[in-house]
């Protein structure tokens, strides 16, 4: 056929069709990204909208109030998020920082591996089973308590800090390692004299982003620290008040006033965990600046 | 690193007494930190089983495909929660894969440099938020339009299928799916987005030369050569859907029959036991935890497969093959 020694000059029929099919994609995407920032802005806004109005000097700094009785705040629920979140922390944050050192300083392969195989699968656990882990490890056949939500949001930060901070020690440049060695500095002292250092910016990062997760956590809480007595409560070994439970009990609430000050809770809580993010992310900024990656 | 094992004696005499103690003090604490997480797990699975053993004595295997949670009758059956997880899952991805994909494209080839890093950290931001709050948003805000809004239209359109039969309300398998999508979709797009900029410059720049334009480039290019990894991010979304607890008990309603319908209310393991574990007692809360075991040996499979994938396509790099381009060893090289 004659035709088709024209075709490539003749053919161009499809590539309108073509183009029109790349636009469409193109468009799609766009809607796509547009629809995800759509909904982080439909979310907060409405948390914001919603919750801006009941806060208050007074809302924060007042306890719950009894079962029926309107007027309470979440100072309660403020001081015992803090209180369990703290002891989750100085239990985490080290164990998991040390783990990474192991990892990447101490550990052969064959070893370095299989725990990083085994962090990855505790970060895949839910919570809730982490709750029931918890439960069966502290609280059945004693009774809730703060300390023990402490220890189940530890594990869930577990994985976060130490997988963080294995990627930023591997960052720390060989050269300030071999430099160190060179002079005959033993291992330990430059590990915790150069290398920490060098990566302070990047383990403050990861840190920081697993007190965010776990600041809003709810489901080990339910399990661990939910039958809380009245007033502002600072015994984490008695079960103690949080934002995250006092944002899900007004939710199940059918009345309207326990929604208003769940929004309130919930802006609350999203503008602490937003903040920290903010903020981890602008160390690991720096701290991969420091490093030249 | 070879400091620990000096041989001549008067160099050892040397070293102070702190390195002496500290090496091995920071290897051992450091390896028992270590051994604690691997202590964690074993004692994780261990100790759902031990709570789950009265359950699994008492129903078997035959818990899993048992259609009815009666506490009055002490009768017990995961099949329900099993049927609500996979679906509330399996919807949840159907809408979030597709959509992180197009937000990735975005991202890597439409988006100019000054956009695409905010827009990037805002999709993060997504998945920062306390799922509580999206449970809260989903109560107050998606429940009552999906009731209002979205169903009903379904319904006249599609209400010949069982799926989208019966009435609309605002607590339902949807409305849980919907709150599982907004929370899979940036933990699936961060990581295809990592992969796609993966993706060899050249290789992207060869199929322009042939004439493809930008679509039929990612069709050849991109997707081909980000398989593995859009295949592990959405195995690892779904490792995400099935075990969120908390947002899903807020809307899905807790009903503990299977209902063809996505309007009707349900249930899924990690949500029932969550809005069940603390009120229960004796075989109750066994079978709870025996939900969780079922939940547990899911959430394990899922991450490790999604781990495997997602490795298999960094190290081996066998994408290169399946595009039968040849490596970019045979480009020519400046001297």
């Amino acid at each position: 056929m004659s035709a088709d020694q024209h075709a490539l000059l003749l053919d161009r029929g499809n590539l309108k069709r073509r183009n029109r099919f790349n636009k469409a994609v193109e468009v799609v995407s766009t809607v796509a990204a547009v629809l995800a920032v759509a909904v982080l802005v439909i979310v907060v806004g409405s948390v914001f909208l919603k919750g801006v109005g009941a806060l208050s000097l007074h809302f924060l700094t007042t306890p719950t109030a009894l079962f029926g009785e309107s007027g309470g705040g979440i100072s309660n629920a403020i001081v015992g998020s803090a209180i369990i979140v703290a002891i989750a922390s100085v239990i985490a944050i080290p164990i998991g920082i040390l783990i990474a050192i192991y990892t990447t300083e101490f550990a052969p392969p064959s070893i370095a591996h299989p725990v990083r195989f085994v962090l990855d699968i505790l970060n895949g656990v839910p919570t809730i089973i982490t709750g029931i882990f918890v439960f069966g490890l502290l609280v059945e056949g004693n009774h809730q308590s703060g300390f023990a939500a402490s220890v189940a949001l530890a594990i869930v930060m577990l994985p976060i800090v130490a997988r963080t901070a294995q990627e930023v020690l591997t960052l720390v440049p060989s050269t300030l390692k071999e430099a160190a060695n060179a002079l005959g500095i033993a291992p330990w002292r430059s590990t915790v004299r150069i290398t920490i250092p060098t990566a302070a910016g990047g383990l403050i990062t990861g840190s920081l982003l697993a007190v965010a997760r776990v600041a809003g956590e709810t489901a080990p809480i339910i399990l661990l620290s939910s039958i809380v007595s009245q007033g502002v409560l600072t015994d984490p070994g008695e079960p103690l008040a949080s934002i995250p439970y006092f944002i899900f009990q007004s939710s199940e609430s059918p009345s309207a006033t326990a929604h208003t000050e769940a929004w309130a809770a919930a802006l609350v809580l999203i503008a602490f965990v937003l903040v920290l993010n903010v903020v981890a992310r602008a160390f690991y900024a720096r701290s991969r600046k420091r490093m030249g990656a | 690193m070879e400091a620990g094992t000096l041989s001549n004696p008067a160099l050892r005499a040397r070293r102070n007494l702190t390195d002496r103690i500290g090496d091995p003090l920071l290897r051992g604490l450091s390896g028992l930190a270590a051994a604690l997480a691997v202590v964690v797990i074993v004692g994780i699975i261990y100790e759902v089983i031990h709570l789950a053993w009265p359950a699994i004595q008492e129903f078997g295997l035959g818990f899993v495909t048992t259609n009815d949670w009666n506490p009055v009758a002490k009768r017990f059956g995961a099949a329900p929660f099993l049927y609500g997880t996979v679906v509330t899952s399996f919807i949840a991805l159907l809408f979030a894969a597709p959509l992180s994909i197009a937000i990735s494209l975005y991202l890597t080839e439409l988006a100019p440099r000054r956009i695409m890093r905010p827009v990037a950290t805002l999709v993060d931001m997504l998945a920062a938020i306390p799922t509580v709050i999206l449970g809260l948003w989903g109560i107050l805000v998606l429940g009552p339009f999906m009731r209002d809004t979205i169903e009903p239209a379904l319904h006249s359109v599609l209400g010949f299928l069982p799926i989208f039969d019966g009435d609309p309300s605002a607590f339902g398998y949807l409305t849980a799916a919907l709150i599982l999508t907004i929370m899979v979709t940036p933990i699936i797009t961060s990581v295809t987005r990592e992969v796609f900029e993966t993706v060899p410059g050249d290789l992207k720049e060869a199929s322009y030369a042939l004439g493809a334009t930008r679509w039929e480039m990612v069709r050849q290019v991109v997707l081909p050569y980000s398989r593995p990894g859009i295949v592990g991010a959405t195995i690892l979304g779904l490792g995400r859907a099935i075990g969120e607890a908390i947002a899903v008990a807020q809307v899905i309603g807790g009903a503990n029959l299977i209902n063809a319908s996505l309007f009707h209310t349900g249930g899924t393991l990690a949500a029932q036991i969550a809005s069940q574990f603390q009120n229960s007692a004796g075989l109750q809360k066994a079978s709870l935890a025996y939900l969780g075991l079922i939940l547990l040996v899911f959430a394990v499979v899922v991450n490790v497969v999604a781990r495997v994938i997602v490795q298999r396509g960094q190290i081996g790099d066998a994408d290169a093959e399946d595009l039968d381009i040849a490596a970019p060893a045979t480009r020519a090289q400046p001297v």
